[in-house]
């Protein structure tokens, strides 16, 4: 898209955004368009950088390079209180001093609008709570408290809603459930929502775009379809979901396939899902992609062979597979328990086969484990 | 035997309790029952019950005058030492400037003086600068050493403050000024308030340095002490147990407010 049509359409542009302090760099020549009425994440670990973007957008930090602009208006160097955009903050950060239907109101009355009743009393029942409104936020709930900060921020109509890790502090039905709420509220007020998580399963679930960061850079945009099925990096690959990567050399070219050679067994990759820049690979390959049979058992696609059941985990709608191949490595392989195929046990030779356009290709000197390390319920406070 | 242990054991707690409150309100109980003393010339001995006292609490010679420069003291001291120590506590609580740390620790200084060497040393200050003893000395004297407790106090209010909730006001479109009286200033408003009632009892019932820096000036805690050398008169045992029952009657509303804010 080209710049000229997001400014005008009222898009978010993040250019050239880098953030330091001292010698630590937590935002890094960071470029980045956010269309308008879209809901986009801001997915990474734990000092990744997502959190202070997010506050270099809200105000709260000033960037040390770069600009941002709402539609054609440069926001870069004004103040919080200048910009058409509200924030539900990490533990909610509601006025403990002020009534429920105060919280709701303040951004009203500090624009100078007298009847706020309406307003207010259409947030609150935007977010179910029209009851509380007399009610102090130390006698919420964690999930009332959550919806309150909602309805603070969309009461205003911002052209731009940010929300910080807002379901992190809620256990984990409530925040399946507030997932779903959030979405649909989205969609009914159409404001711009721009989501700042470390949960990958919460962004996937909710955003119609993410960006993956790693340390103050964008690894990789796009849906989430887009993101799990054909990752760009072995971060990506490793950060959402499991992936399989193993290590060849590109041999060959077959039509729009690139040939692959895997410690001596050939498969086959779409050349628009590789992402090496030489003949050094990762294949990628997601777990449940792989399809694991006996050796009598014919086979179509790619094939591994030579592969040996070292772990066997039956769990309900799944059975998860360690398989170890001849060079060493351990395959994880989950198979649905649909096809009435007895389970495999663990000693017995299996190959493991997969359609050749689930594979993706990534740059041979990527660091194979980046991204796994990462464990996404720890550190939740990032500052 | 036994029994007797096991009882004693199991209200250990409550017997050092009373002992303790014990030990504690005798000379208060003292002050009140002798306030009701019909005593002519000394309070020392009990000589009959008169409400008498309670009736004419200014009956006493100078002491209401007394008593009078004490609260107007302590309500300038107790004014100015808030204003400037809130300010004090915000600039060290929030602000990262040159000379922080130093500040931080010079607060503390007047706290750990003993106040016979502040009280002498103020004086001393005064003469050098031709500044007669009396009225306004005092006052000023007393902002000096309330001042510290109002930092101290105001701070720790600060501390506890969420720098969110300020990052939250901003964001929904207050300014700093209003973000200062909308949310910061309502919520440290509690600290302050303790830290006003902390440097008027300060002010109240200071002696030493009073008396170095007062000159001919009496407040109720120098009439106090003036007159133990003749016989202290009933009448101080009213202001005194008046002063008591005023505090206790803050605490009790301030802790029955605190709770109804809770519940409703």
């Amino acid at each position: 898209m080209s710049d000229v049509a997001s400014s005008a359409r009222g898009d978010l542009i993040l250019s050239h955004l880098t953030k330091s302090y001292g010698d630590f760099t937590a935002v890094n020549d960071l470029s980045l368009t956010i269309p308008k009425g879209s809901f986009f994440a801001l997915l990474g670990p734990s000092g990744c950088g997502k959190t202070t973007t997010l506050r270099m957008i809200a105000g709260l930090e000033e960037p040390t390079q770069g600009t941002i602009s709402l539609g054609v208006t440069e926001i870069t160097h004004t103040k919080p209180y200048q910009r058409p955009i509200n924030t539900v903050f990490q533990n909610y950060a509601l006025f403990p001093h002020l009534t429920i239907f105060e919280n709701i109101a303040f951004g009203l009355r500090r624009r100078g609008i007298k009847d706020v009743d309406e307003a207010v009393n259409k947030a609150l029942n935007l977010v179910e709570l029209p009851h509380l409104a007399q009610r102090k936020p130390t006698q919420l709930s964690g999930g009332q408290q959550q919806r309150i900060a909602l309805a603070r921020a969309i009461v205003n109509r911002p052209a731009l809603l940010l929300l910080d890790e807002p379901l992190g502090a809620l256990d984990l039905k409530l925040r399946r459930q507030m997932q779903i709420e959030l979405k649909w509220i989205q969609k009914e007020v159409g404001i711009t929502f721009v989501h700042v998580t470390h949960d990958q399963e919460e962004a996937m679930t909710m955003a119609d775009t993410i960006a993956v960061m790693n340390e103050g850079q964008i690894e990789q945009m796009g849906s989430p379809a887009d993101l799990y099925d054909n990752p760009e990096t072995a971060f990506v690959a490793n950060f959402l979901g499991q992936s399989n990567l193993i290590k060849g050399t590109v041999s060959g070219n077959d039509g729009d396939n690139k040939i692959v050679d895997l410690f001596g067994q050939k498969i086959s990759l779409r050349k628009d899902r590789s992402h090496a820049v030489d003949s050094s690979i990762y294949a990628g390959i997601r777990p449940e992609k792989f399809r694991i049979s006996r050796l009598e058992t014919a086979t179509s696609g790619n094939i591994l062979t030579g592969g040996k059941v070292e772990d066997v985990s039956y769990i309900g709608v799944s059975t998860q597979y360690q398989v170890m191949m001849p060079w060493g490595q351990e395959l994880m392989v989950f198979e649905q328990n649909d096809d009435g195929v007895a389970p495999f046990s663990v000693g017995e030779s299996v190959n493991i086969s997969w359609e050749p356009s689930f594979t993706f290709g990534l740059r041979g000197d990527e660091d194979a484990e980046a991204g796994t390390e990462v464990n996404p319920d720890e550190d939740l406070d990032e500052e | 035997m036994r029994k007797v242990s096991r009882w004693f054991q199991r209200n250990l707690i409550r017997i050092y309790a009373v002992v303790a409150f014990t030990y504690l309100f005798i000379p208060v109980a003292y002050t009140f029952a002798f306030s009701f003393n019909d005593s002519r010339k000394s309070n020392l001995v009990w000589q009959g019950f008169t409400l008498e006292n309670w009736q004419n609490p200014c009956g006493a010679p100078e002491i209401c005058t007394a008593l009078g420069n004490s609260i107007k003291i302590g309500f300038l001291a107790t004014l100015f030492s808030t204003i400037l120590g809130t300010m004090i506590a915000f600039a060290i609580g929030r602000y990262h400037f040159k000379g922080r740390s130093t500040t931080n620790l010079l607060i503390f200084l007047p706290m750990a003086t003993p106040e016979i060497v502040l009280g002498a040393s103020l004086l001393s200050l005064f003469l050098v600068f031709q500044i007669n003893p009396g009225f306004w000395p005092t006052v000023i004297a007393h902002v000096l050493f309330c001042v510290s407790f109002v930092v101290v106090t105001v701070k720790a209010r600060i501390a506890s403050l969420d720098p969110r909730l300020e990052q939250a006001a901003m964001d929904l479109y207050a300014n700093e000024r209003e973000t200062f009286r909308r949310v910061t200033l309502p919520l440290v408003a509690p600290g302050i308030a303790a830290a006003a009632l902390l440097a008027f009892s300060l002010s109240f019932d200071d002696f030493i340095i009073t008396n170095f820096n007062s000159g001919t000036m009496t407040t109720f805690p120098k009439f106090v002490y003036t007159s133990a050398a003749r016989g202290i008169p009933a009448q101080a045992n009213v202001i005194g147990s008046a002063m008591f029952f005023l505090a206790l009657a803050i605490v009790i509303i301030g802790q029955f407010v605190g709770r109804k804010r809770k519940v409703s």
